[in-house]
């Protein structure tokens, strides 16, 4: 990613959540949920970001663990801190819908419980590579490999087991009204994500380019 | 080796972690077992009726102002860091020339 594709980037994601309010506005209410449901379009795309960032900070530290290649791990902790930013959005904007909807704000079904499990995870996986020491990157991207693989178990909770979430079938069945507003916001929070990602990652560059000047410094 | 991120930055970071793991804990007060099956589809309707509009409007705001408070907040918190580093960064490479130099 250059310095051509950020701003490019930036000003997608700024024209997608400018818009946004405009289009879910314009999008009807659903019979069941009515204007709560609404929620919906900023709590999927947020919990697809968090998807993508895992599936980021899953191959990443593939590369890392057989390549020890050091833009990997700056890319793999970047994916997961941008995981469990999404997946706070996600996580604040469910219970605000399912108390209005589902009468209570959190229910221990399969679904909820296991995505606050998965956003532990990436929180543990912050932890240890903030202050596991020597050799916490390999362990961490160990980690980060098995919070990829919760991400496919966690998508398909609801047609596994009984569960009140709705299930994954809502989505590809919308009609075009609920499709439009959903399916924007979604590129919205995809560019929102590339974005953030190429910023972060260049926060780990600067801080291993300034390991490498303390180094430096050591030696001379 | 000197560690780049000052204080404030490990304070926010764990006063963001014990205010998670409270909310994951004071949840678990309100939790009851799913009664309903899950919903298989959205249908739409053209209009919604009038005592359903008050109630869910704070909580829609809420929402929405949360993922714009939290999506600013780390864009906010990346910049801070970065100009941190940067700054040091800069300090550094000073100080390494400095060695050079003399």
């Amino acid at each position: 990613m250059n310095r051509i594709t950020f701003p490019i980037l930036v000003a997608a994601a700024l024209l997608v959540f400018v818009t946004a309010p405009f289009v879910i506005v314009w999008a009807p209410y659903e019979s069941t949920m009515g204007l709560v449901q609404k929620i919906f379009y900023f709590h999927f795309p947020s919990w697809m970001a968090m998807f993508l960032s895992i599936f980021i900070l899953g191959i990443a530290s593939v590369i890392y663990l057989f390549r020890r290649t050091p833009r990997a791990d700056g890319v793999a902790v970047s994916a997961a801190e941008l995981a469990v930013v999404f997946g706070l959005m996600g996580l604040i904007t469910g219970p605000l819908w399912g108390v209005k909807a589902w009468g209570v704000w959190w229910q221990w079904d399969a679904r909820l419980t296991m995505a606050v499990i998965l956003e532990l995870i990436l929180v543990a996986y912050l932890l240890l590579r903030r202050y596991g020491g020597p050799g916490s990157d390999r362990l961490a991207a160990g980690l980060g490999i098995f919070g990829m693989a919760n991400v496919p178990f966690l998508y398909v909770s609801t047609e596994l087991w009984r569960t009140v979430h709705p299930r994954t079938s809502v989505v590809p069945t919308l009609p075009i009204d609920f499709g439009v507003p959903l399916w924007w916001s979604f590129a919205g929070f995809m560019v929102l994500c590339l974005a953030l990602l190429f910023v972060r990652s260049r926060l780990e560059e600067q801080r291993m380019r300034l390991e490498r000047l303390y180094l430096t410094l050591e030696e001379e | 080796m000197k560690r780049s991120g000052c204080r404030f930055d490990v304070g926010l970071r764990l006063m963001l972690l014990t205010l998670f793991v409270s909310l994951v804990l004071v949840q678990t007060t309100f939790a009851v077992q799913p009664l309903e099956t899950a919903q298989d589809e959205f249908v739409p309707m053209d209009e919604i009726p009038a005592e359903e509009q008050l109630p869910a409007a704070p909580l829609l705001v809420s929402a929405y102002a949360a993922v714009w408070a939290i999506a600013i907040g780390y864009l906010w918190t990346i910049g801070r860091r970065l100009g941190a580093l940067e700054r040091e960064i800069l300090d550094v490479s000073r100080r390494v020339a400095d060695r050079e130099g003399s």
